[in-house]
């Protein structure tokens, strides 16, 4: 994880704060819309996201449809399209 | 006919014209061009009659407001529709003393130039003039007497909160209000000394002479002033909210023309921005503002943000920050299009980020061969509430209707989420694959549980099948008596979904479906008037917490009739009110197929 990585992870956590109250339990992506059709599972892009393995992740985020199902089942709150969003405006600068 | 003091006026009157006639030209000449194709289609048609009627009685006598409060609409109606007869009377009493013509600021200082310039004549019923105009004065003086008041307390007047107003709007604003003072006292003065006017400003004259003021020297500055605050007000005009004034008008008849916002900005956008009067009433009823205290962001202020280039980016956190739940669109009387104008805020279209690829898996989703049946979409949110479906399944069984379940398995989501958020081509290529799905499917009609799909469906698809919500169906399905219920004992309050009620008008047939099965009760806000649930997809910047305090005032409302269930028409309406409270929460579909009785 470079200088870069955490640079962008700061500013994730800066305009998503409850990005932190994550636990991980994958409740959100076993609901996602997405990924009833795809790999594509929310929790482990987290994860990516966090250690800087951000190869692929901005066209995994792509095949979000913001539908909010995820944000609606979230135990803790996290405000997930707003992080899908942000996520992939970071990505794209 | 003339004294130096006018030159203030009629330089603010010709600025005032040149500088608007600029700005209007410069922006019909931004019109879309379709706009532009639908202008020149229809600007030969009837369509400018109701344009008149709409714009007098929106203009002057501000209808729209004195419905939404009374002595509101007073003060609105008292200074736009005073002044406005003001002028008029004024002119045509100039022509009346006037027979061989005269300078067009005679009108405006008649009561000046009257007693002193030969070229004006005695005329029949001159002294009603006088009186009409002083009544007419006296009108506009008591709207301003309610504006200063509201002012200090603007509860009385309807307003929990009023609009903060920037620099250049205040100071035009104290030109405004100097205005008729002025008049009045220098009509007074001029009275003291020729004795001439109406009942109000020889009662100012006498006083004056009694109090012994020495009004030769008063009266001259006085016009002065008057003159003076007319001409920069007209001046400042163009550069403030006081252009709504004229600009509604024009709004009012593009808008019959057939004219709406599309999805960038352009002129019709432009005109809109310019037609807001910042009278603030769209404040009151966000939920963004009242519970949650944030006052920067309703309809009034994006507009002026978004007017003001340097405040651009301010306008984009502005626009983020909305529920998107219709009230404000709702209650504003010039019904500006706030949620379309948000939307081109919004827009990530330019963005790479908004990109239609990453949807490349949805072409693995097969339409399935159901000609001849009804199509049911359930949407994303209904995967989360199961007993809607289930009860929907139940009543097409029970209606005997042929239906084809057609995300039973896996949803494609209809767009109106990305397309809220600004992602257009994404929200396109989402419309496009659902599209393409029912039209394979030959389905004779498309019915769904979720109040955004139904929206979406119905005005951003162009699908050539009717589209229903489930309320409509069922309650359908009632009068034809395709389906019974029995009535039980229960009492039912009512939530009007915001996609549903004030995004499609549906009020009535959810309404009707609960009455077939249980009691409704009815709360303080209701229809249009009706709060949103807190979950609302339209924003992502409020946090969980600030959600729960929205659906909590929502919730009070509904449960303070203390009913046995609170009803609502949205899966995700439901998802949130049921995390309000005790009280159990259902859709009308459960509500409906728990009482099915079998045709007798
Ligand atoms: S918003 Fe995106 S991540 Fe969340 S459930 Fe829908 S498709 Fe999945
Ligand atoms: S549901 Fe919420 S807490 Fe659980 S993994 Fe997803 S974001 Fe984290
Ligand atoms: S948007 Fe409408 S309600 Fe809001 S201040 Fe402007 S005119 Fe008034
Ligand atoms: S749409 Fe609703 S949340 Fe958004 S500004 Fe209007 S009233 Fe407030």
């Amino acid at each position: 994880m470079d200088a870069a990585d955490s640079a962008r992870r700061a500013q994730l956590l800066a305009s998503v704060p409850s990005y932190r109250l994550c636990i991980g339990c994958g409740a959100c992506s076993a609901t996602c819309s997405a990924g009833q059709f795809t790999q594509f599972n929310i929790r482990r892009i987290h994860t990516a996201f966090n250690c800087g393995q951000t190869d692929t992740l901005a066209e995994q985020l792509d095949s979000c449809m913001l539908c909010g199902k995820c944000m609606l089942v979230c135990p803790r709150g996290v405000n997930l399209r707003s992080l899908i969003i942000r996520m992939r405006q970071l990505l794209a600068n | 006919m003339f004294s130096l003091f006018v030159i203030p006026f009629c330089i603010g009157v010709v600025l005032l014209f040149a500088i608007s006639a600029m700005k209007y030209v410069r922006w019909i000449r931004q019109f879309d061009k379709r706009q532009q194709v639908v202008i020149r289609h229809n600007i030969w048609s009837w369509r400018f009659l109701p344009a008149i009627w709409e714009a007098f009685r929106e203009g002057l006598l501000h209808w729209r407001i004195t419905r939404h409060h009374f002595l509101l609409g007073y003060m609105h109606r008292s200074l736009a529709f005073g002044w406005f007869l003001l002028i008029v009377v004024g002119a045509v009493q100039a022509i009346l003393a006037c027979p061989d013509g005269h300078p067009f600021y005679v009108a405006i200082f008649f009561n000046f130039f009257e007693p002193r310039s030969e070229h004006i004549v005695a005329f029949a019923r001159s002294q009603t003039y006088a009186h009409v105009m002083d009544a007419l004065l006296l009108y506009v003086l008591s709207g301003l007497t309610l504006a200063a008041f509201k002012k200090v307390w603007s509860r009385p007047l309807g307003m929990r909160q009023t609009t903060r107003h920037n620099l250049v709007d205040r100071v035009a604003k104290f030109c405004l209000w100097c205005i008729f003072p002025l008049r009045l006292l220098a009509e007074g003065a001029t009275s003291a000394i020729y004795h001439n006017g109406g009942f109000l400003v020889t009662s100012l004259g006498s006083l004056m002479n009694a109090m012994g003021l020495d009004n030769e020297i008063f009266e001259y500055h006085l016009w002065v002033l008057y003159s003076l605050a007319l001409g920069a007000f007209f001046t400042l005009m163009p550069f403030t909210r006081y252009m709504h004034i004229f600009t509604e008008v024009f709004l009012i008849y593009f808008r019959r023309l057939g004219l709406h916002d599309t999805a960038r900005k352009d002129g019709y956008t432009l005109f809109e921005l310019s037609a807001c009067s910042r009278c603030g009433i769209c404040i009151d009823g966000c939920p963004i503002s009242n519970p949650l205290g944030i006052n920067n962001i309703q309809g009034v202020y994006l507009l002026q943000n978004i007017r003001n280039k340097d405040l651009w980016k301010q306008s984009v956190n502005i626009a983020e920050n909305c529920l998107v739940c219709g009230r404000c669109s709702t209650d504003c009387p010039v019904q500006i299009d706030l949620e379309t104008i948000r939307r081109q805020v919004r827009s990530k279209d330019k963005a790479p980020i908004d990109k239609a690829s990453g949807y490349q898996y949805l072409k693995s989703v097969h339409a399935f061969n159901a000609v001849g049946r009804v199509g049911y979409f359930g949407g994303c949110m209904s995967h989360l509430t199961p007993g809607i479906t289930e009860a929907m399944e139940a009543i097409f069984r029970a209606a005997g209707q042929d239906y084809w379940y057609m995300d039973k398995e896996r949803t494609i989501c209809c767009g109106r989420p990305l397309l809220q958020q600004g992602f257009l081509q994404q929200a396109e290529e989402l419309r496009h694959r659902n599209s393409e799905l029912i039209a394979r499917s030959g389905v004779t009609m498309l019915i769904t549980s979720c109040p955004i799909c139904y929206q979406s469906f119905t005005k951003e698809y162009h699908l050539n099948i009717p589209v229903m919500h489930h309320s409509e169906y069922i309650a359908r399905m009632l009068q034809e008596g395709r389906i019974h219920a029995e009535r039980s004992a229960l009492r039912v309050t009512y939530h009007d979904p915001c996609e549903l009620g004030r995004g499609c008008g549906i009020y009535t047939p959810p309404r009707e479906v609960i009455q077939a099965a249980a009691t409704l009760v009815p709360t303080r806000h209701e229809q249009e008037q009706s709060l949103c649930c807190g979950i609302n997809l339209g924003n992502t910047v409020i946090s969980n917490g600030q959600q729960g305090m929205i659906r909590d005032r929502a919730y009070q409302n509904l449960t303070e009739p203390k009913p046995d269930m609170v009803a609502t028409a949205c899966p995700m309406c439901k998802k949130a009110l049921a995390r309000g409270g005790e009280t159990p929460v259902r859709d009308i579909a459960e509500i409906i197929a728990a009482q099915l009785t079998p045709a007798q």
